[in-house]
Formats: C-alpha cells, structure tokens, sequence
C-alpha cells in the first residue's frame, strides 16, 4: 500500500470523517442553491451571516446533546430534557417577571441560581430512579419527561410568562467580541465537560460502566455514583439549554419550550458515534452532530421546502447520514466496488504499528 | 476412514488484521468420518481459521474446497447451508427460548408464512431422540444445564443436513460425565460420516476423542499428524515449540511448607460465612504468602466461596477478620480497599470491558480505587501496563487495542495485569487457566508460585486437581455447596484422596475423572 492510499485510508476510517463530509455537503447544497449563503458580513461590530445563525441557534441543542452523550455512555438515556429546559425556563423567567426591576443584574443572577438548583433537583430526582431505585432508564426519565410538562405549567401558571429584561436576554441573543453569546456559552460548557471527563478518569470509568456494567462493579467502580452523576450533569445542561431558548423570545411557554429536543439531542450522540449501547463516548463527534441536524433545520427553511414536507425531508437526511456512518453498510457498499473489504476495525483512532504475532 | 477424499481442504489460507498477521499459508484438510482436533496456544490462529472457514471472515489469500469444490461463503448462514455447522464455545443460543425454537430459529418449518409449531416440536423430539436426549421440548433452555444447552446446540448444527461440524471448545464448561455424553454423541456423529472439526485445549480429551491432529503455532501450520502416531509430549512441544523444562520446574514446588506460614495473625480469617442459596456458612483462614486451592466439582459452591471473599455477593452472616481485627466485605469496592483482588471465572460478562483498550482495562481497578477525581498519570499508565505487557507476555503487544480483539488467554492475562499492579494482598483466582493454553497455564502457575513466595496470599480455584495440588499449602474442598474439608498439602495428600473426598461415598461416580 503506497503512502497516499494509506493516509487516504486512514482519513477515510476516522471515525469524524463522515459527519463531517456531511456536514460540507449540505452547505455546499445551500450554497449553490442560494450563492450568497455562505457570506458573513460585520454590522454594528456584530458578525450577521447563515452560518453565524447555525452556530448560534445549535448552541442549546450542543448543550443537551453534551448532557445526553454522557447519559447514553453509561447505557442509560434521558428522555426528560426537553421537560428540564421547560421548567427551569419558566422558573428563571416567572422569577424575574415578579421582580420589580427586571433589567437588574443581580435579579437575573438570583434567577439563574434558582432554576439551576431545581434543575439539580431534577437530576438528582432522575439519578435515584435509575441509580439507586433501578428503574430502566426509559421508564424512569419518561416520568420526568411528562410530568415535568405539567411542573413547567405550574410554574407558570398556565400562563405564557412574558418578560422584558436585557441581561436575561442577552444569554440568547447577546453578543462577545462579535459573536452571538450563545455560542461562547456552548462551547464553554462543551470544554468544561470535556475536561471533566477527560482530565479525570470520570471519562474513562462511565466508558467502563456502558462497555460492561458487572465487569466494572467487580473492578471495584461505584458505577452508581457515576450514573447518577451523569443524570445530573444531564439536567443541569438541560436547564442552560431551556435560560437560551427562553431567552430568544423573551418568554416561557411551559409546553413549547424544548419540545422535542430530547430526540434531537439523542440523534446529535448518535450521529456523533455514540452507541446506544453504552461505551465510548465522542464529545466533538457530539457536537458535529448538533450541528448537522440546525443546518439540516435552517437549509429546510431557506430552501422554502414546505412546512408539510420538511419533517419528511429531515427523515431522509438523518437515516441517509445513519446509514453511511454504519460501518456494516460501507462494507456492502465497497465490497461490492473491489471484493476487498474494509478492515473489521470500524474504529481507528491512529494507524497501529506493526506487532509480531 | 482416510482413504476416501477429504471433504474439506483449506490450502495457503492467510489472514491478516491491521498489526496482526493472524495466519499465514496454513493448510487444512477434513475427512468425512473423523474428528480431527486443531490444536495450538491461544492466539495460534485457531479461532481465526475457523472464522474464515465460516465465512466470518474473508481470506487474504488461499482456497477453500468443499466436495473439491471452491467456495467463499460470505457469512456463517452461509456456510451453514452448504452443510458446514459450527458451535461455538459460548452458546450462542436464546435461554428464554424454549428448546425447540432454539433449535428452529430461523428457518422454522412455515406454511402461509405461519410457523407450524406442532410440527417444529415433532421434529426438534425426533432429532434429541436421535442423540439420546431425552428433554422437554417445551421448556426454557435456560431450564437446563449448560452440557445440556450444548447439546441443543450440537443437535440444531447437525440437523440442517451438515457434513462438517465444527466444536470450538465444546468441553471448557462441561464436567467429566457431561463430557462422556458429549464425546458419546460425537463418535455416533463421525460414524454417520459427519467430519467433526474439534478445538479443545483438554490433551487427554483429544488422545481419548481424535483421529488425527492439526498443530497450529504462532499463525502458522506446524504439521498434520495421526493421533496414534503422536505422543502427548510429542504434541505439547509442537504446540509451545520449546523445550518443556517449564513444565518440569514446576513440580519441584509441587510440595509446599504450610508450617511457617500458619505462625502468627492470619491475613484474612472468615468465620461462619454464607448465603442463603449459594454456599452453607464456612470458616476459613489465610495468611500472607499461603496459596489456599478451593477442590470441588462444577457447581459445588466454589465459585460463590470466591464471591462471598470478594463482596461480589453480599454474605447473609458470619464474621471477617483481617490483619485480626474484626471487618466486612460487604461490596467489590471495599474489599480491594482491603487489598482483595478478583479475577472471576466468567472473563467475558464479568472481566473485561470489551471495546475498552488493553491499557485502559488493566489500569481500572486501580483508577477507581484512586477515585475519578486523582486520574493516573498518563506517564505512569504506559510505565505499569507495558511493565506488565512484557512481563505476562500479553499478545498482541499494543496496550491501545481494544481488549476484545484479543484471544481468551491474553485476555486472562490482562486480567490479571489489571489486579497484580493494584497489588493486592489477597489475589482471589476463579480457574485463571480454564480455556487457555498449555504455555500461558504454565506462566500463570509460575506466576502464583512467585506472587506467594513474595508475600502474597492467593485463594486458587481450579477444577482441575493436578494444578490445585502442585500450587496450594492448603487444600480446601467443596461438596454440594458445603466447605467439607481442609486438608495440608503434606505428602499424605494427593489427587486420589481429595477425590474421595469430594465424593464421600455418595458422589463416587463422579470423581472417577
């Protein structure tokens, strides 16, 4: 094998390689079909631009998806996101619309601490269920998932909590150094997790947890400690995510406010090339993921593809991206061009040396 | 029987995995009406060549006839179909199944697309009757023994017409009377003309079973040779390609000096421990440097002994001691805080994390008896596990393959790589050398040998009675779940007597093995 087919291999087998691809193709679809989509352009010291709109509107789902990576890594799943971003969405925002001075820094700081410690709660709630009590992971955050819908209408009493405060909306829609906030805060939270994980063997142990849960028990792993904390660390990921939604419209809507997000979420892990199955686990492939599915949502409406259709199109987006990812599929594919087949190895992280057998 | 042409030939199979040539111009050949054992250490390429003779895998290079006719099956559905069945070491079949939709899954016998049940049990009774089985059809297959489960496996091989049948390890989990019924079933399948494919790492099984014998080392084909033309010692030098000197060495150990060891605080001493269910309470003490052999046959509460020591499983009553103060082993976690170190006999559900590389599973118990929070240094992992790659031999010697890849004795050995660093004081071993080679057994037993004369105390189970009595000080039996005895390995002692009593009159049957 020459050198160049070799790194072309190499480059081919990295387990981003596809997500990305993906990723560039769509944008070079959007491009041709609209020439100036790819353009961004300074206004006012902020930067305007498609892709400055993708990045910033990805932001909550990157946070959640963040959150589910870890969930899904211990074998477990959180149905209940979309519930935590309502409820501690509605709980910032019913917070500062009582308030006399909503524009006041320190309100929106008091309001943020207490949505962030029901959200603890929640985790904690979610954790014990799983971890402690032993309930299926699907079972035990479904509760969570539909009853939270009607904690968050509790919250607001029913009612759709609208608020007019400039720090809290800033979270959304502010701006850093000419870029939406939004995306300053995602991948401020994508590196705290990251180090989190991968600066202490936590990564390694939830990795040994989903890879073979007995196994690590009997390696002497508390594994339920660190399943719990993954619920938590779910939760509270989900309740940044809801401060950003709520943030963009300035008001909370107890049965709108992340509806659905859990799937996308769980589809972002996947695409990411998390298992289902529990184990290894990808941050970055996490986050491509993320990315994939908003532009998938903005090239939806930019192409003007009609609200019947659009899901429908999405669909076929997404299992076309699952297929290509599944190694099982590539080899069909290739063996059928040249009967050599791919390595068996779906996963190759860097060329291995030549070993004696 | 060898005059007839053969109805398999493999000729220059090769075989590689990225960093790994697992077989290189091996040749192979099968006659109908022989059980033909493939033999060599772990990673010899054994389960490789069945893999490509399955179609699992796809050859690099090489032919594969069958009748003298080429084929490549693409898959083990495949090859199935072409009359090629293999079973294999674990079961792979459905225990919430019953046996008879075990033995049909798949290819149930359909009209208009409905399965016919009554006919799927017709035939599934006929087909146990034919190998002398008598079960309910009905049942779970999880209602039966794991001999028995094997056999359901063999009699859903053998139906779909096969002309070769391939056991991979049939007898790693079987006791000596279920391997008579296996080995009973086997000679009636070769005399119907069936060429019967046999991997094994038992020898006396395979001078008491096989026709001829195919020694594989390292990849590559050693030779083809007639059983009766191939002595024992013949066919283990073949196998370790090295002078057996090893071997040898060990049997000066064979007696053991239990009475220096006994003065002073015992390391662990239990008494009156039990569960409900797994194991009658036991007393039982072990100090530092002592290797204690737990006897007994398949099922007679070893294992659950094993268990209780480790808090694996949590004892109903009785007391724990260590270092003479009173303590509790309640869960994994708090005995490796008291230096307990575990390698459980099931290496696959409860000792390696597959898709976890070789570095990461030997530094795990380690890393979490440190806590998440104090990761190891990454300078300090690549020291301690090539220390260990080296010093166990592990193959192949890359610690960032994922541990799945490699065969079951290396994994063995990872295992216990990853106790040995978190240097335990009290090293439990659940049959550390069942399924694996003549070469790693022996390092494993030069191993314990080393670890005990270096303080260490080792609790050693093992079914098989030769290695318990070179190894142990102390020999403890285990009967129907009960600890019957505790004998000193002093020269009155021997394989014959901790037969007797293991079977104590009423078990006699059985320890003729």
């Amino acid at each position: 094998m020459n050198d160049t087919k070799g790194r072309y291999r190499t480059l081919i087998g990295h387990r981003l390689f596809w997500p990305v691809a993906v990723l560039v193709a769509m944008l070079a679809a959007n491009t041709i079909y609209r020439p100036g989509f790819l353009s961004i352009e300074l206004k006012d010291g902020h930067l305007y631009g498609s892709p400055i709109d993708i990045l910033r509107l990805s932001a909550p789902l990157i946070l959640v998806a963040l959150g589910m990576t870890l969930v899904i890594s211990t074998g477990g799943i959180d149905l209940s996101v979309g519930s935590v971003c309502a409820i501690s969405g509605a709980m910032a925002c019913m917070y500062i619309s009582k308030q006399p001075d909503q524009n006041s820094l320190a309100v929106v700081v008091t309001a943020l601490a207490m949505a962030l410690g029901v959200a603890l709660v929640l985790g904690v709630w979610n954790g014990v269920l799983v971890a402690v009590i032993g309930i299926q992971p699907i079972i035990a955050t479904l509760i969570l998932m539909v009853a939270g819908r009607g904690l968050a209408q509790l919250i607001t009493q029913g009612q759709i909590i609208t608020i007019n405060s400039g720090p809290f909306r800033s979270i959304g829609l502010g701006h850093l150094l000419t870029l939406p906030l939004a995306i300053f805060i995602a991948l401020a939270a994508a590196l705290l997790v990251a180090a989190f994980t991968r600066r202490t063997a936590l990564g390694m142990i939830i990795e040994s947890v989903g890879g073979n849960a007995e196994a690590s028990r009997l390696a002497g792993i508390r594994s339920g400690r660190v399943i719990f904390l993954a619920y938590v660390v779910s939760a509270v990921c989900a309740a940044v995510a809801g401060f950003m939604m709520t943030a963009n419209v300035s008001s909370a809507d107890g049965n709108a406010v992340g509806l659905w997000v859990e799937l996308d979420a769980i589809l972002a892990v996947v695409i990411g090339g998390t298992s289902l199955a529990g184990g290894r686990f990808f941050l970055s492939g996490t986050i491509l993921g993320a990315l994939i599915i908003q532009t998938l949502t903005t090239t939806v409406y930019a192409m003007n593809i009609s609200p019947q259709t659009s899901l429908l199109f999405k669909a076929v987006v997404v299992i076309a991206v699952c297929l290509i990812q599944a190694p099982a599929f590539r080899a069909k594919f290739s063996r059928r061009r040249r009967s050599a087949p791919p390595p068996p190895r779906p996963v190759a992280d860097k060329p291995k040396e030549q070993v004696p057998a | 029987m060898t005059d007839s042409r053969p109805v398999l030939t493999m000729t220059g199979i090769s075989k590689s995995f990225p960093g790994v040539r697992a077989l290189h111009n091996v040749n192979f050949r099968l006659f109908p009406g022989e059980v033909h054992a493939l033999m060599g250490e772990n990673g010899a390429g054994k389960s490789t060549l069945i893999k490509v003779l399955t179609g699992v895998y796809d050859t690099d290079e090489g032919t594969i006839t069958l009748d003298g006719e080429p084929v490549s099956f693409s898959g083990p559905m495949q090859a199935t179909a072409a009359g090629v069945s293999t079973v294999y070491q674990e079961v792979n079949l459905c225990t919430n199944l019953s046996v008879a939709e075990n033995i049909f899954i798949g290819r149930e016998p359909r009209l208009l697309g409905a399965v016919r049940w009554g006919e799927v049990r017709r035939r599934a009774r006929a087909l146990l009757t034919r190998l002398d089985l008598d079960l309910d059809v009905s049942a779970p297959l999880g209602s039966y023994s794991l001999a028995i489960q094997q056999m359901v496996a063999i009699a859903r091989a053998i139906d779909i017409q096969a002309r070769v049948l391939i056991l991979d390890e049939p007898t790693s989990s079987l006791d000596a009377g279920e391997v008579a019924q296996l080995f009973r079933i086997m000679r009636q399948l070769r005399d119907e003309g069936i060429a019967i494919l046999f991997v094994t790492h038992f020898l006396d099984q395979v001078y008491e079973i096989a026709d001829r014998i195919t020694v594989l080392r390292n990849g590559g084909l050693v030779g083809e040779y007639l059983t009766a033309e191939l002595p024992q010692l013949g066919l283990v030098e073949k196998m370790i390609g090295k002078e057996l000197d090893v071997l040898e060495g060990l049997e000066e150990h064979s007696r053991r000096d239990l009475g220096a060891l006994e003065e002073g605080t015992p390391l662990v001493a239990v008494s009156n421990l039990g569960r409900a269910g797994a194991v009658a309470p036991f007393s039982l003490t072990i100090h530092a440097g002592e290797v204690v052999g737990l006897a007994g046959l398949l099922g007679s509460g070893r294992t659950e002994v094993a268990r209780l020591f480790f808090g694996a499983d949590r004892a109903d009553g009785g007391q724990v001691a260590i270092d003479g103060t009173s303590s509790s082993l309640r869960t994994p976690a708090q005995a490796i805080d008291q230096g307990v170190g575990f390698c459980s006999e099931n290496r696959r559900a409860e000792g390696i994390v597959p898709e976890l590389s070789v570095r990461e599973n030997i530094i795990l118990a380690m890393q979490a008896a440190r806590g998440w929070l104090r990761p190891i240094p990454r300078r300090r992992q690549d020291e301690l596990v090539d220390k260990y790659v080296k010093a166990l031999n592990i193959r192949p010697a890359d610690p960032e393959v994922p541990v799945r890849n490699l065969s079951g004795g290396n994994q063995q050995k990872v295992l216990l790589a990853r106790w040995l660093i978190t240097e335990p004081r009290l090293l439990i071993l659940d049959e550390p050398t069942r399924g694996i080679d003549i070469g790693a057994k022996t390092e494993i037993q030069r191993l314990v040998t080393q670890l005990s004369d270096g303080g260490m105390a080792v609790l050693f189970i093992s079914a098989e009675l030769e290695e318990v009595l070179r190894l142990s000080h102390k020999v403890a039996v285990m009967r129907d779940r009960q600890m019957v005895a505790q004998l000193a390995n002093d020269e009155s002692l021997d394989a014959e007597r901790i037969m007797q009593t293991i079977a104590s009159g009423s078990h006699r049957e059985e320890a003729d093995r």
